[in-house]
């Protein structure tokens, strides 16, 4: 089937993401801290006069950090907005989705938010979940 | 037309609307139940309604069609097409009726006798309807929530482009013209913003105003005495959450006075005043608007329940006794469940549990209940917080901002003001404000944003949390200012100390603190210790005595009541002399008296607790001072002496150094002519002579007792007309009821403060 996919780098890797699932693309400016919130949680950030979750995917992921460059990507879960935290936006293009293959290695967090592949040029991007990383509960460290 | 009225027309008319299809499946299947509750119901809502907006003939139609229906539901009378056709046309009355009211146009009774005949058992056929009104053009529109949502984001979008515009423009110095346009600009989003917030948003009073006199009319006609209470109805909410609550409110409100409360006589025989206590309070917790209906009635007669559900339905009482007391109270949600043998014109067919719940389940809300058989019913509705506009008090903690819900701030003083004082028992701060003392948390510090200051700066907000109050230290306290507040995020909320988000005009995000959720992170526990069993509630509602434990002089473990301790100070040992026969201590140049247990230490550093004991300055010195515990047991009296009795804390025996003891030492070092004047207060078995007189005299410096002893009181307070024997008239003073006769008399005004001070001023004048 065919849908649009955002192309981001998230956490150091290209993914695609349903633009469905995507409200918008933007450039965060202040983020007011939340004490006591679990580490992936940044903070509270207001676009216009709505107030979002700002969500590390770095953290969320349990990756190590990334270069910040205050881009997110906006996504609704349960009635709240989170701006997930991204690296890049690349694109947004029409791509034919494909599943999983199986015995593929993922990294587990990987795995969790996979949906499927696209192909870009014969370079093969994961189909992420965003809300995926919103619910992640990263590990202890 | 009044609201209220209005209102009701609106709802009425779109339950009609909802039921018509109810109805008509009930008449191709009169068996139906649901239907038959759904239906009964209406009427039911109707009835409760009009009787309170005063609609006597919507009542009596209703009210007839509701006890046909209830025969059915309880099984009595079968339904058969004629009945169906009797509540049809019961209800095209009841709708014709409505439409009369909305339009201001008068509608004749014929017919309704008719109609009401019709519902009796093998009554002849209805008569057929009148023939319909044409309907009133509306007078209200109805629009979809989403649509008013898009309004206030729309409305804040432009609120922040309005202050975002005026920053630029006051940085260019634009000039008169565009300032007065901008001005104009300002004036006009103000008042649009008011206008669209209450399109969505009602305070509460809407809702809580109509209470009293609900409660006084059922009162009535039971012949109950009930004083009402009302607490938080300046809380801001969803007008869908207000209009959904209202019904369920009533019908809680009617239940309590009908089951819960009992006659004045059946009051008065079980110990409890005449009048019942009814208390409705909201507040706003977490994500969540929780109202609470208090009663201190009889309470739920959980067992008369089971043995009413075992009769009518098809559970045996076996069945019933084997649920959890959860699942046995909420058996009262049972639809057509009564506890009472005669239905009553207030409530009596249990009717109301059963369409409360289903109303707050369909706003995604919770009930609980607490039941204390023979002492009341507390209900709590809990409902989902969609949005609301609370008063806000903003505080500064290191660099961030939060808000503090108004209605639960008692006051904000200055940690570095007078009659303020923080210590440090053992890992805990306690600040006294003005003699009362209260747990003390450190926002910053707590966030984990800031270390705890180590001498007392910024402000204490003193926070009530509904079971006690702590002093919560900030760095800064900026401002007071209506926010809307909407939920926040699970991750946010996770912690437990946020309730909710906000997006003040300054566009800066800002969070709203949980005030109980703090208390709960900090750890402060109201009137619960660790040593003590926790599982009675009454023990939980009194905190106990709050003991100060202490290494005395001697090396011993000993406690003393916390209420006679103002403070606590560091001293050096070497400031400990010998004076006049007593120890005394230097305190910047000042020889306070001291009273030890065991031998001063020749140098080194030692505590003193500065005692309170309203005559003078007095201090007990220990070797620190490291715990506050609460005792609830009674302390085992000791010989007379320093020591009261022992306390047993965490198992283990501590003496209790006796206050009064301590103080008499002191006033043994007190110089005669420096005892405060004696008050004797004749009357004392008088509650108010005792509780209120006393102190007060007690405050102003006085000694007071209440039976005449050695001493020569140097004034008596009595009642006017009363005297005491031996004293001399001229230093009695007469209180009177009466504020017109205090002059004319020469009596004071009992609530008169100033006046019975300066008496009695003037009586201690005359007798030195």
């Amino acid at each position: 089937m065919e849908g649009l996919y955002l192309i981001a780098r998230i956490a150091g890797q290209m993914v695609a993401i349903d633009s469905d699932q995507v409200e918008s693309v933007i450039d965060l400016s202040d983020v007011t801290p939340i004490p006591l919130a679990p580490d992936h949680v940044v903070g509270i950030s207001a676009i216009r006069s709505r107030v979002v979750t700002v969500i590390d995917s770095c953290a969320a992921l349990g990756r190590a950090p990334a270069e910040a460059t205050g881009r997110a990507i906006i996504v609704g879960l349960e009635g709240h907005y989170y701006a997930v935290l991204v690296e890049d936006v690349e694109d947004v293009l029409p791509f034919i989705a494909t599943p999983l293959p199986d015995g593929i290695v993922l990294d587990p967090q990987w795995r969790e938010l996979g949906r499927g592949f696209v192909d870009r040029d014969g370079e093969p991007l994961l189909i992420i979940d965003p809300t995926g990383i919103v619910s992640a509960c990263p590990s202890e460290p | 037309m009044d609201d209220l009225l209005q209102e009701f027309v609106a709802e009425t008319r779109e339950t009609l609307e909802a039921l018509s299809g109810e109805i008509v499946a009930w008449e191709a299947s009169p068996g139906d139940r649901a239907r038959l509750d759904a239906i009964f119901r209406f009427v039911h809502t109707v009835k409760g309604s009009c009787g309170f907006l005063d609609l006597p003939r919507l009542e009596r139609l209703s009210h007839a069609a509701e006890d046909a229906l209830a025969q059915v539901r309880d099984g009595t009378r079968i339904p058969d097409s004629r009945l169906v056709n009797a509540v049809l046309g019961i209800v095209d009355r009841i709708g014709e009726i409505v439409e009369a009211i909305d339009g201001g146009h008068a509608l004749d009774h014929s017919g309704e006798d008719l109609l009401i005949a019709a519902l009796e058992e093998g009554a002849a056929e209805a008569p057929d309807a009148v023939a319909s009104i044409a309907r009133h053009s509306a007078r209200s529109v109805r629009l979809s929530v989403d649509l008013l949502d898009r309004m206030m984001s729309g409305m804040s979008d432009m609120v922040l482009a309005r202050n975002e515009l005026a920053r630029q423009l006051r940085e260019i110095d634009c000039g008169p013209v565009v300032e007065g346009a901008l001005e104009r600009l300002s004036a006009t989003v103000a008042d649009m913003r008011d206008a669209v917030t209450r399109t969505r948003m009602q305070k509460l009073d809407a809702l809580f105003s109509a209470l009293p006199r609900v409660v006084r009319d059922t009162a009535t006609k039971l012949d109950k005495m009930v004083t009402l209470q009302i607490e938080g109805a300046d809380v801001e909410l969803d007008r869908e959450m207000i209009e959904a609550m209202r019904d369920p409110l009533v019908h809680i409100i009617r239940n309590a006075i009908d089951h819960g409360i009992e006659t004045p006589d059946e009051r008065l025989g079980v110990g409890k005043p005449a009048a019942g206590r009814l208390t409705i309070a909201a507040r706003q917790t977490g994500n969540q608007i929780v109202i609470e209906i208090m009663d201190d009635g009889r309470g739920i007669d959980v067992a008369g329940v089971i043995a009413r559900l075992a009769a009518t339905g098809d559970r045996s009482e076996a069945q019933l006794h084997a649920l959890s007391e959860r699942a046995k109270l909420a058996l009262i949600f049972e639809p057509g469940l009564t506890t009472k043998d005669t239905a009553s014109d207030v409530s009596g067919r249990g009717v109301g549990m059963d369409v409360v719940r289903s109303s707050v389940d369909q706003i995604g809300g919770r009930i609980d209940l607490q039941n204390s058989p023979g002492r009341g019913l507390h209900i709590v509705l809990h409902l989902p917080l969609t949005l609301s506009i609370i008063s806000a008090v903003t505080v500064g903690a290191g660099s961030h901002r939060f808000a503090i819900p108004r209605q639960s701030v008692e006051e904000i003083v200055n940690a570095a003001g007078r009659n303020i004082r923080v210590d440090r028992f053992g890992t805990g701060d306690v600040a006294t404000v003005r003699g009362r003392k209260y747990p003390l948390v450190h926002l910053g510090e707590l966030l984990g944003i800031a270390e705890r200051a180590a001498t007392a700066t910024g402000m204490l907000v003193i926070v009530g949390v509904g079971t006690g109050s702590y002093a919560m230290a900030v760095d800064t306290v900026f401002d007071t200012e209506e926010l809307v507040i909407k939920p926040a995020a699970p991750q946010v909320v996770a912690s437990g100390v946020y309730g909710g988000q906000t997006l003040p005009d300054n566009g800066q995000p800002m969070l709203v603190l949980d005030t109980a959720g703090v208390a709960a992170r900090a750890d402060v526990r109201f009137g619960l210790h660790n040593a003590f069993d926790a599982g009675e509630e009454e023990e939980s509602e009194d905190p106990g005595m709050p003991l100060l434990l202490f290494l005395d002089l001697d090396g011993q473990q000993r406690s003393i009541p916390l209420d006679v301790v103002d403070r606590i100070e560091k001293a050096r040992a070497e400031a400990v002399s010998m004076s006049g026969g007593r120890l005394r201590i230097d305190r910047d140049g000042t020889l306070i008296t001291l009273v030890v247990t065991g031998d001063v230490p020749d140098k080194g550093q030692i505590a003193l607790l500065r005692l309170n004991c309203g005559l003078g300055e007095m201090a007990y010195a220990v070797r620190e001072a490291f715990d506050i515990v609460y005792v609830h047991d009674a302390v085992t009296p000791g010989e007379p002496g320093a020591v009261a009795g022992v306390a047993m804390i965490e198992g283990e025996p501590v003496e209790m150094i006796d206050p009064n003891w301590l103080f008499d030492q002191f006033r043994g070092s007190v110089p005669a002519r420096h005892a405060a004047p004696l008050c004797l207060i004749a009357g004392g078995e008088d509650g108010w002579m005792r509780n209120f007189i006393g102190p007060l005299m007690e405050s102003a410096g006085y000694r007071t007792a209440f039976r005449l002893d050695d001493e020569m009181p140097d004034m008596v307070i009595v009642r006017e007309g009363d005297a005491v024997k031996g004293v001399p008239p001229a230093r009695h003073i007469h209180l009177t009821d009466r504020r017109d006769n205090a002059e004319t008399s020469g009596s004071i005004f009992r609530y008169d403060r100033n006046a019975l001070l300066n008496a009695a001023k003037d009586r201690v004048a005359k007798a030195g």
